[in-house]
């Protein structure tokens, strides 16, 4: 005797299914991410392809290697840590040792993403978090910047790409400054015209404004990208600026220039939307990425380094479920807080 | 269990060390934890330091048991403590000025380790001064192992020595985040993690053992 035919399903909700799934997004993030990283590589040649390869390796890697070791089915299929590996070797200056690319790919699955539960779980963007302890751990190899389009960029590689691990590289003595680090500490403001196309030196991916803007766009018309997040930093950066610039011309540079140079643009389209670290309603994501665009201005006028983006984003991570707590939209057919007050 | 008085002392030595360690298994006094183990002679100073003034003050807590009144011990105890965190600090400032800076404002920190406290409410003014001594002297070691376990990690991955001279080759790049502040945490949470995984390793060995007979 069989059951009778069920007539009447009960389900929970979410009842609406988008056919786009985790790894349609990522995939097209890191479609987003390519042309970014095929300019940095006609950049900075060798190194940058080299910087690319190992944080993206070293990244998918820890990810395939945690699962097994946590007996889980492995999450590389769905593309989130090639992502976290592209983003944090684009973050990256092009003649760090590979032996360091490699260790930031590592911390920041390990750390980043594996401590908090995986993909869903992690509370900052596990390729910030990455640099972030590079940064505190090599002040001085990840500050040491290389002249891009130097003649042999495709034939040669910087000294200090191939160091033996844990040792002290070698620098070559052809190092240079960034615009940012110009501006700090020589007063000497770059053109803005190179800062949009990207010819200056930094840090691999965050040279072209217009590449990571054509990217952002594409992402944003697809819907996979948040373009409210980029928008508002871009605006309450470019805004702050302009008010100090108009007060003092001579100590701040101009909005022009602080929205095209170091790692703003790379850091607002593509890591501060991070869609597990930022918040989920509109007047949530809003003030997050004010937030943001608040402390990037601090930083680089008042702090002591001179790029802020990746502080600014991981404080915007770290507030992020605070914001979410204080704005939560009124849940169907509830009074608001104020009514019943 | 075994009721032998020799037993039951050893015992009470036994447990601070390993089973109920203050800092891997009680996580208790993280501030000196995490603030000094920078190095691995800070660790064992301040190891040694935490040591004295819990055997001292768990021994005259001790003595005095049936003395203070229940109403105002915390206070008493805190004044034992006091007397004996100043007779440390002393004796630290008088044999090197440089340690005496490098611990800085922590020595006199460890009159609020609750490690001390919690010994002397939870132990000492219910036990005679024998078993104080000995329970002291037990958590005492277990916090300076302790202590020496993260200044070590954090000494030689982050400066590429070990009580000052070189492990590594003199091109060693150092893990400048080891010896910031960043790095007492990572470290600790590494040795909790090594600490869980081999109770529930022993946890699971006891019940396939148990099992198998």
């Amino acid at each position: 005797m069989s059951l009778p035919k069920k007539t009447l399903e009960i389900r929970t909700s979410p009842h609406l299914k988008s056919p786009i799934q985790t790894d349609t997004i990522m995939r097209n993030v890191v479609y987003a991410l390519l042309p970014v990283a095929a300019f940095a590589v006609y950049l900075f040649g060798l190194a940058a392809l080299l910087v690319l390869l190992v944080s993206t390796l070293a990244a998918v890697l820890t990810e395939h290697f945690l699962c097994i070791l946590n007996h889980r089915e492995s999450t590389i299929r769905d593309w989130s840590a090639v992502i976290t590996g592209l983003l944090l070797g684009l973050t990256l200056p092009p003649a760090l040792p590979l032996w360091m690319v490699a260790c930031g790919g590592i911390i920041a699955i390990a750390l980043g993403k594996f401590m908090f539960g995986g993909l869903g779980y992690n509370s900052f963007n596990p390729a910030l978090v990455g640099r972030a302890v590079l940064q505190a751990s090599f002040p001085v190899a990840i500050t040491t910047w290389y002249p891009a389009m130097t003649p042999d960029r495709f034939s040669s590689l910087p000294a200090s790409s191939l160091t033996m691990p844990f040792m002290k590289p070698v620098w070559d003595t052809v190092t240079t400054a960034t615009p940012l680090g110009q501006m700090k500490f020589e007063h000497i403001a770059a053109e803005t015209g190179n800062l949009f196309f990207g010819m200056s030196g930094g840090s691999v991916g965050e040279t072209s404004a217009l590449i990571i803007l054509i990217c952002g766009a594409y992402l944003a018309a697809r819907n996979m990208l948040n373009w409210r997040i980029p928008v508002t930093i871009f605006a309450v950066v470019a805004g702050l600026t302009a008010i100090f610039h108009g007060i003092s011309p001579e100590t701040y540079p101009t909005p022009q220039f602080m929205l095209f140079s170091g790692g703003l643009m790379l850091g607002a389209v593509f890591m501060a939307t991070d869609m597990v670290a930022s918040p989920l309603t509109t007047p949530g994501v809003i003030v997050y990425s004010a937030v943001i665009g608040v402390m990037i201005v601090v930083i680089r006028f008042w702090g002591g380094l001179p790029e802020g983006v990746m502080y600014a984003i991981l404080f915007g991570n770290a507030v992020s479920p605070l914001i979410e707590r204080s704005i939560q939209p009124r849940v169907y057919g509830t009074t608001s807080r104020r009514a019943k007050a | 269990m075994n009721t032998d008085p020799a037993h039951l002392s050893t015992n009470e030595f036994i447990k601070g060390l390993w089973r109920e360690n203050p800092i891997f298994v009680q996580v208790l006094g993280m501030c000196p934890a995490l603030a000094v183990t920078n190095s691995v002679i800070n660790a064992i100073a301040m190891g040694l330091a935490t040591t004295f003034v819990l055997i001292m003050s768990s021994m005259l807590v001790s003595s005095l048991r049936s003395f203070i009144p229940k109403q105002v011990r915390i206070a008493s105890y805190i004044l034992i403590i006091a007397t004996f965190v100043t007779v440390a600090e002393y004796f630290i400032q008088a044999i090197s000025i440089e340690l005496h800076k490098n611990l800085g404002a922590f020595i006199a920190l460890i009159v609020v380790n609750c490690l001390i406290l919690g010994r002397a409410e939870a132990f000492a003014s219910k036990n005679t001064i024998w078993p104080a001594f000995l329970d002291a002297a037990g958590m005492g070691l277990g916090f300076t192992f302790a202590l020496i376990c993260l200044g070590g990690v954090r000494e030689l991955i982050g400066n590429g020595t070990l009580l000052g001279y070189m492990i590594f080759s003199e091109n060693y790049q150092p893990w400048i985040v080891m010896i910031l502040p960043g790095g007492g945490f990572f470290s600790l949470g590494a040795w909790l993690l090594l600490f869980n995984w081999m109770k529930s390793r022993k946890e699971r060995l006891n019940l396939a053992a148990e099992n198998s007979h």
